[in-house]
């Protein structure tokens, strides 16, 4: 195999990691806002709940959530997921997709509420004394000063996320790190480890630069 | 003419807001016991007192960012608060509150300026978005207001680019800028230094001067002195005196007003 050709091979593999980052970062970055809202609702046993799921989803590695959520409807309740599919896309990849965005939700929901917590009271008497609505106080005043506060930590777990996605091979996910195994083993050649290292290297110099860039946007306040 | 004099002396004698029998615990601690406040149009009321006699509270309750444990609140013809026989306290519904709000306006300590816009969008973003008001007028308004509080080149600044004598003059900006009858300020310049004290005060006593109706805990006794119609001397969550301020500042008739005055005079 030449060079250019494994190239071309793992290229696939680099657009179905670049996919996975984007689907799982579209789902969680707005579902952690819902898990934050749960986890502070007034209705305890939702609150309980969304807690649990929370300490479940940070305390067990994500490798073994996501075998669980691939191999768990067939072994549980006998399931024939192989044959499954939702517009085309297999339960293999479904079930990757429900074990990123749960997973991922769950940080960002803990970095979400560190935010909101950290935000000084007397920004809400301020807007209560205005006669501001809960949901204006929320969207207009709290939630673009959360953004800015918790952009750093954001940054931290999306440049993890680029890594993490490597953890898709457990279910033959052919992405760039599963093409490399395959690659290095059939060729007996170590350079498609080299090639995959290069490749999540400039993603997350990237995405360093672009989380960068968005900080900056929002440096004209303090 | 006759008839705008006339209108004028009516005016002195609206309630502003009326006060009675204000009681608030925080747990065991009782920090206010039976308050009587009443703030007529036009009035500057400042409120001295030792830090923790309730000062603050007494504020937080008129603005309901503290619900009482008993008494009565009035703004204008509109019942807030009542108690019943029973003991219970009752709010006005939702909507009626809503309406009661938009008579007060509260300046803090510290500020609290919205730290992601700028000094004209935090002076415009209420009277558009609670007022629903039209864009041109209200930016009209708020550029006028700026003037006054001598911040027409700041409009496009940001708060943390601002000193905090500036920040604080946003803050009453802001505040002005909702048209309320009645403005309370809670220790305005306690964040500022002596100079920038003074630019602060000078305002407040230009919107006394106007007629502005007041209500200003401070503990710059000689501005109290200057600008208010009555001064009311708090502690331990009583009103101990209050009056002219000639007479509580000159010749308090209250030993522990007197106490306190001296204290306070030591220390500067
Ligand atoms: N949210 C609160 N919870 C418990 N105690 C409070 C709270 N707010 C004020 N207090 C107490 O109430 C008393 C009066 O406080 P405050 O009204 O702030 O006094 P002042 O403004 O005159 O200094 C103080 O003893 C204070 O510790
Ligand atoms: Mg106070």
């Amino acid at each position: 195999m030449t060079f250019p050709t494994m190239l071309m091979t793992m290229a696939s593999g680099m657009l179905r990691t670049i996919l996975l980052f984007i689907l799982t970062l579209l789902g969680s970055i707005p579902f952690g806002m819902l898990v934050v809202a749960c986890k502070k609702s007034k209705f305890k046993p939702l609150a309980w709940l969304t807690e649990i799921y929370i300490a479940i989803m940070r305390g067990t590695p994500l490798m073994l959530q996501l075998l669980v959520w691939y191999f768990g409807p067939a072994y549980l309740f006998g399931w024939k997921v192989g044959k499954f599919s939702i517009f085309g896309l297999e339960y293999r990849f479904i079930a990757l997709l429900i074990g990123f965005v749960l997973n991922y939700a769950a940080y960002f929901a803990e970095i979400y509420r560190s935010g909101i917590d950290s935000m000084p009271v007397g920004q809400y008497e301020a807007a209560e004394i205005l006669g501001y609505s809960k949901p204006q106080t929320f969207f207009g005043i709290i939630l673009p000063q959360v953004v800015k506060r918790v952009l750093p930590a954001v940054t931290n777990e999306v440049i993890t996320l680029v890594k993490d996605t490597s953890l898709a091979s457990i279910l033959t996910y052919e992405e760039v790190f599963s093409l490399a195994k395959q690659i290095s083993a059939s060729q007996t050649s170590f350079l498609p480890f080299v090639v995959a290292g290069v490749f999540y290297f400039i993603a997350n110099y990237v995405v360093a630069w672009i989380m960068k860039a968005l900080e900056k946007s929002m440096q004209y306040y303090k | 003419m006759a008839n705008t004099n006339m209108e004028i002396e009516n005016n002195q004698d609206k309630i502003v807001l009326k006060m009675e029998n204000i009681h608030k615990r925080f747990g065991h601690l009782e920090v206010l016991e039976g308050i009587d406040l009443t703030v007529k149009h036009g009035e500057v009321i400042s409120i001295i007192g030792p830090s923790g006699s309730g000062k603050s509270t007494l504020l937080r309750c008129a603005t309901f960012l503290e619900s009482i444990d008993k008494g009565e609140i009035v703004y204008l013809d509109k019942k807030a608060v009542t108690t019943s026989n029973s003991g219970k306290v009752i709010y006005s519904p939702k909507a009626e509150m809503k309406e009661i709000k938009q008579y007060f306006g509260l300046v803090f300590q510290q500020f609290n300026l919205f730290p992601h816009w700028s000094v004209l969008q935090n002076v415009m973003d209420a009277p558009l978005k609670v007022l629903k008001r039209d864009k041109k007028e209200v930016e009209a308004e708020a550029r006028v207001l700026l003037e006054r509080m001598g911040l027409a080149d700041k409009a496009d600044s940001y708060p943390c680019n601002l000193s905090g004598g500036q920040q604080q003059r946003v803050a009453i900006a802001r505040a002005l800028a909702m048209k309320p009858e009645i403005l309370f300020f809670d220790e305005p310049t306690s964040a500022l230094d002596p100079e920038l004290t003074i630019e602060v005060l000078k305002i407040i006593r230009k919107l006394a001067e106007e007629k502005m109706t007041m209500v200003i805990v401070t503990h710059e006794m000689s501005f109290a002195r200057a600008v208010s119609n009555r001064v009311i001397f708090m502690d331990g969550g009583f009103i101990v005196e209050q009056g002219d301020p000639e007479q509580v500042f000159g010749n308090p008739s209250r030993d522990r007003t007197k106490q306190f005055l001296k204290s306070y005079s030591e220390q500067a």
